[in-house]
């Protein structure tokens, strides 16, 4: 229903920040990011608390002006304009949905006092949104009458009805259980897909970001460290800071490799594989895969991960954890 | 627990039954009974006081005190919301403001009261200056009218109407404005959607707490009006004084406190079913 409304840009860089800074008082929150989404793309901002994502998100929406640099969308610098003005949409980390309307006058408010938008032109993009995001028959319920999950979706739902050029979302999945919140994003990428709109998704969460998106940017401190794509990011990351922000890392010997790379044996493999003694410290069962820490002769510690029947070693075993040369990552920094 | 619970409510109790409810029968009584001659009530039983309530003489008093309260009631409403919102959203000094706003109630009302009518007075601050300007050949009537009287009450009444209004505003979710200004809602489109239903239980603590003493105000229409604007109050205290006609003003304290509460009623219902 909604890719009847997808406008082609002749501009592919529906969304497009350049050399951005916010400084606050006692802060620099960011220091000078650049990055630009096109269309339908869906793209994540991650990094630890405090890095600059939501300061990104509110520079973009017009709730704050940037101290320098700039933001265009679909090729047109919006500078000085208000919220109310630009051509994005937000789903708050709260969802903040107004408690006195119901679900269906929250999704209708942003199609009201609209030009050339009638009541009936809005009562059925209202319902076909509301069918979008699965939540019929719920329209006259209050947001105080309605589950968690169901909340994400009227947001979600009120969002994408205005027909955003881009969708902002600062965490929308964090205030869920852990069990809705994988199912919420399956269901967001698909939603995603079937309405064709650039995404600018925030999580701390690298398994939400890697799961999700087309290319990820990891924040730190107010600036980029590295924009890929998910593989990239994962397999080749340039800083020491990606690499442990995506996933677990053991550092042997100044070379990054993820546990997953490392087989673990008792005898030497000899194999012209890079390999490291050590003495098995513990194994944690997790199910599909066992955890297996090392104490490596330096005394640092080395976690591989091994497949279900991969793991038959005592604790205070020594064992040779090995892996190829082309699994190591090779970060500057 | 039980004797516990006695215990705590035991002396509000008392001093409700005491300073509330006896009085309250004694009035009822008064209004039920027949004038004394020097003042007072003799025997015998009579209704015939709360026939003359609605005696369109004393009708109209009635009906321009609820008017004018109603007057001052929206006009602080109209005054209060924004300076509440303001206040509510203030990045800082929201101490200093809400202080300013109490700044009056240090100083008797009665001698705020006097310092209006030396501003508004025919040889007052205001009409001296405009003569002496030579804006005006013949003082400006301010004083002693109806509209010195909704003045005098909408200064006395504005800080009970800010007060309950910035507690509400306050607690206001500040992301919901940014969600209906990223909706698309213009600032004002935002007050009107968002803020003002979200504020109405505030909105009708307001207007009760400014409605219902405006309603029996006394002292305001007395000095202000002159003795033109004769309010219900004023007409109570006049019916125990110089009219010496206690069952009568006993009859009309207690018709403005049935008024009082048929309103506060409603409005209280309203606002349950918005909540
Ligand atoms: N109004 C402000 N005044 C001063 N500093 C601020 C202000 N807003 C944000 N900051 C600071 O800017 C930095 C970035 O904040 P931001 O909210 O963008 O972080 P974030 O990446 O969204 O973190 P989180 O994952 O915890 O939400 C923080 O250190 C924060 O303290
Ligand atoms: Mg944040």
């Amino acid at each position: 229903m909604f890719l009847r409304y997808i406008v082609v840009y002749e501009v592919d860089k529906v969304l497009e920040l350049r050399a951005l800074t916010k400084h606050y008082p006692n802060h620099h929150a960011l220091k000078g990011i650049s990055f630009s989404l096109t269309q339908g793309e869906f793209f994540s901002l991650v990094g630890p608390s405090g890095c600059g994502k939501t300061t990104t998100l509110r520079l973009i929406g017009g709730f704050e002006e940037p101290t320098s640099g700039e933001i265009t969308l679909a090729g047109r610098p919006v500078a000085g304009l208000p919220p109310y003005r630009r051509e994005v949409s937000t789903v708050f980390q709260n969802y903040a949905l107004f408690p006195h309307l119901t679900v269906a006058q929250n999704v209708a408010f942003g199609l009201e006092r609209r030009n050339g938008v009638t009541r009936s032109t809005i009562r059925n993009r209202v319902e076909q949104a509301l069918a979008l995001v699965q939540l019929s028959g719920k329209e006259a319920r209050k947001p105080n009458q309605i589950s968690g999950g169901e909340r994400q979706r009227v947001a979600l739902a009120r969002s994408l009805v205005v027909e955003p050029k881009v969708l902002l979302l600062d965490e929308p999945l964090s205030a869920l259980d852990p069990k809705l919140r994988k199912q919420m994003r399956q269901e967001l990428k698909s939603l995603q897909r079937r309405v064709g709109i650039a995404f600018l998704f925030i999580t701390h969460d690298q398994e939400e970001a890697l799961s999700l998106s087309d290319r990820i940017a990891v924040m730190n401190q107010g600036s980029i460290e590295q924009i890929g794509k998910p593989r990239e990011l994962y397999q080749e990351p340039t800083s020491r800071f990606v690499a442990e922000f995506l996933g677990e890392v053991n550092w042997v010997n100044g070379a990054g490799i993820r546990p997953e790379a490392i087989r673990v044996s008792k005898e030497n493999p000899a194999n012209g594989a890079r390999s490291v003694a050590g003495v098995v410290e513990s194994s944690t069962f997790l199910g599909n895969v066992t955890h297996l820490a090392a104490r490596l002769p330096n005394g640092a510690n080395c976690t591989a991960q091994l497949p279900l029947n991969g793991c038959t070693f005592e604790l205070g075993e020594p064992v040779h954890l090995w892996w190829d040369a082309s699994d190591e990552l090779r970060v500057s920094a | 627990m039980k004797h516990l619970r006695a215990a705590f409510l035991a002396p509000g109790v008392a001093v409700m039954a005491i300073l509330f409810f006896a009085p309250l029968l004694i009035v009822l009584a008064y209004s039920l009974l027949t004038r004394g001659a020097y003042g007072g009530v003799v025997p015998p039983w009579t209704g015939e006081s709360y026939a003359r309530v609605f005696d369109p003489l004393y009708g109209e008093i009635l009906y321009r005190s609820v008017w004018i309260a109603g007057v001052s009631t929206a006009l602080c409403l109209a005054l209060g919301f924004p300076l509440a919102l303001y206040i509510a959203r203030a990045a800082r000094h929201k101490g200093l403001l809400l202080n300013l706003v109490m700044l009056p109630f240090w100083t008797s009302f009665l001698i705020r009261t006097y310092a209006w009518m030396f501003l508004l007075r025919d040889t007052g601050l205001i009409n001296s200056m405009l003569l002496s300007l030579h804006v005006i050949r013949e003082p400006l009537p301010l004083l002693f009218n109806t509209g010195a009287v909704i003045l005098g009450l909408v200064y006395g009444y504005l800080p009970f109407m800010v007060l309950p209004l910035y507690a509400t505003l306050e607690k206001l979710d500040p992301y919901l404005l940014d969600a209906a200004a990223d909706l698309g809602a213009a600032p004002f489109v935002t007050v009107w959607r968002v803020v003002v239903p979200l504020a109405k239980p505030g909105m009708v603590a307001g207007c009760l707490l400014v409605f219902i003493p405006c309603l029996g105000a006394y002292l305001t229409p007395d000095l202000m009006g002159g003795g033109k604007t004769v309010m219900a109050g004023n007409l109570v205290q006049n019916q125990f004084t110089t009219a010496r006609d206690w069952p009568f003003g006993a009859a009309v304290s207690l018709v403005l406190m049935v008024l009082v509460l048929v309103v506060t009623r409603a409005l209280m219902r309203r606002t349950e079913e918005l909540l």
